[in-house]
């Protein structure tokens, strides 16, 4: 399949990616290669055929609601790029 | 005496008859580190004063008569496995300063065992390689040949194995990253069953994948690995409750009749190297020598794991991945106007380009319109790819192959080139979509002297029967004793 700029930065916008002109003509050209590699798997018939998303028979496992240690707020905040009064700091959201 | 030279099991031998002290021991190896490794380039973080601390503790220990197969050994650390109070980079710009607040349940365990950690290795950025080539800091050599790449994503810890840089090392396998770096080294790696061990702490690349296992000189070191980091953990929901069987005390047993299942579909790989090939042939027989009975079986999905991985592997890691917004740790990128903006700029220049690609394939994978295309019915092949190895295994106790279909390659060969990259996991790919643990163990040197594995799969829980096989195969061929000359 060939896949165009358009679609590609459709997905890095999905992504929170911004990708430069060259990055979007190479990885749209990888990408085609790699989903026409992909696209074998339609040679296989699978109607009927439940899905596999997880390899062990475990289901929704629960616990006790106990109280238990946390991470207190410093080091919580200790890896943030920008912090200021005890909260996490982001550009401005609403001008 | 050379203690860098020692197998854990030698170590754990002289440590217990006071032959040597731990402190000796890791001194010796942070030496080594000093000398050798601005060759190899295994260490992204090397942590002499925490691994002496941790070496004077295990030698109050011993004094104390406490020790354990584990106890003073010093390891290294795949950076992608918290380490409370030591960088985890995970080889990405974006968490290229992060030092986690708290350990991996893994490494936890490896402290009560007083284990000593002499630091982190490197690996392909977020284990997404099989080369260790797209580590944002530094190329990792392979100690057998300095121009060729040593395997990945677990390439630092099979590299710093391979070069005695370490005793053992913990990796992580979501498509082969244990086991191909283990048999490009020339070392052993154990993929375990999928929840045999925690995740709790292990930086997510594809959640259903993912495991953590060990590598190491021998089989009887992988054993002791394995037995200290195994288990049901209440802090990962996917740990598996089966207790955890003695791995060390079953690995003399006979395997007089055991069942090997040599893969039809494997051999019919096009690109297989001659040399794997003879390598394999020549493990079968030496097998079938100690009284192993060789059966035929089929795995009709072989050739459309690799396919199925690269669909579910890139859909599960660009949900994990969305984490890295700039907002609570890691990289944030400066000037932006808006947090959306800062979002776009961080990532772009936070990830390398792999994760990039990758994120991009499992956002495509996942969007609207192509959901059921690619995710669902990648999934559906998952299902026949784990059926395969369910009838596979009614017919024998085990499976050998190859582990790669070539020895190590040179370093850039293939860099420009993903899906040549990607089609080199495609014998250990499909263990992960099934869940069952593989082994790589090796067999033998390629004409240019590369070393070459063997590749154990059995079904999940088998690892006593994997180690037990394999640790007969190295008693009887020993080329896990011959060395890389790195002078």
């Amino acid at each position: 399949m060939s896949l165009t700029s358009e679609t590609v930065l459709h997905v890095a916008q999905l992504a929170r990616l911004e990708l430069g002109d060259g990055d979007i003509s190479t990885f749209a050209r990888q990408m085609a290669d790699i989903l026409d590699y992909v696209d074998q798997l339609n040679r296989l018939d699978t109607t009927g055929i439940e899905p596999t998303f997880h390899v062990l028979p475990i289901t929704n496992v629960f616990r006790d609601d106990t109280p238990a240690s946390h991470l207190e707020r410093e080091q919580a905040l200790a890896n943030a790029p920008d912090r200021d009064e005890g909260c996490f700091l982001v550009p401005i959201v609403v001008g | 005496m050379d203690l860098t030279q020692l197998t854990i099991r030698e170590a754990h031998e002289g440590l217990k008859q006071k032959t040597f002290s731990s402190v000796e021991l890791t001194r010796a190896f942070l030496e080594r580190i000093d000398a050798l490794d601005s060759k190899i380039r295994a260490y992204l973080t090397v942590v002499p004063e925490l691994a002496l601390q941790q070496a004077e503790a295990a030698d109050r220990a011993i004094l104390e008569g406490r020790i354990g197969p584990l106890t003073g050994i010093p390891l290294s650390i795949k950076d992608l496995i918290c380490t409370q109070g030591i960088r985890t980079s995970c080889a990405s710009k974006i968490l290229e300063h992060f030092v986690p607040p708290y350990n991996a349940t893994v490494i936890e365990k490896l402290h009560g065992a007083h284990a000593v950690i002499l630091g982190k290795v490197n690996m392909d950025e977020f284990a997404m390689g099989s080369s260790t080539e797209h580590s944002a800091f530094q190329v990792t050599r392979n100690p057998w040949n300095l121009s060729c790449i040593p395997g990945g994503s677990s390439g630092g810890s099979a590299a710093a194995v391979a070069a005695d840089l370490c005793l053992g090392s913990l990796g992580s396998d979501t498509g082969g990253s244990i086991r191909q770096p283990a048999s490009h080294c020339g070392v052993v790696g154990l993929k375990p069953t999928y929840g045999r061990v925690s995740r709790y702490g292990l930086v997510a690349f594809a959640s259903s994948l993912d495991q953590i296992g060990p590598l190491a000189k021998s089989v009887w070191d992988t054993a002791a690995l394995l037995s200290v980091i195994a288990g049901h953990d209440p802090k990962d929901s996917t740990s598996a409750p089966e207790p955890v069987p003695d791995y060390i005390g079953n690995l003399d047993r006979d395997i007089k009749g055991l069942r090997i299942g040599i893969v039809r579909e494997y051999g019919a790989e096009k690109g297989m190297d001659p040399d794997v090939a003879a390598s394999v042939g020549a493990a079968v027989e030496t097998l079938t020598a100690l009284g192993a009975v060789i059966v035929d079986v089929s795995l009709p999905h072989t050739a459309y794991a690799v396919q199925s991985y690269y669909v579910i592997a890139p859909a599960e890691a660009c949900s994990n991945l969305a984490r890295y917004d700039g907002v609570k740790y890691g990289f944030r990128a400066d000037g932006a106007d808006s947090l959306m903006d800062m979002y776009r700029t961080t990532r772009s220049q936070g990830f390398g380009k792999e994760v990039q690609r990758r994120i991009l394939l499992g956002t495509f994978a996942l969007s609207s319109g192509y959901y059921d295309a690619y995710y669902r019915k990648a999934s559906q092949v998952r299902t026949l790819i784990r059926n395969d190895f369910i009838e596979a295994f009614r017919r024998c106790d085990l499976l050998v192959g190859p582990v790669a279909p070539t020895p190590a390659f040179p370093i850039g060969a293939h860099i420009g080139d993903p899906l040549t990259m990607y089609l080199n996991d495609i014998f250990t790919i499909s263990a992960n979509l099934a869940g069952i643990p593989g082994m790589s163990v090796p067999c033998g040197f390629s004409k240019e002297g590369l070393p070459i594995g063997l590749q154990l799969l059995g079904p999940h829980f088998s690892e006593p029967i994997l180690l037990q096989v394999a640790n007969r195969f190295e008693k009887e061929t020993g080329f896990h004793r011959i060395k890389p000359k790195m002078e």
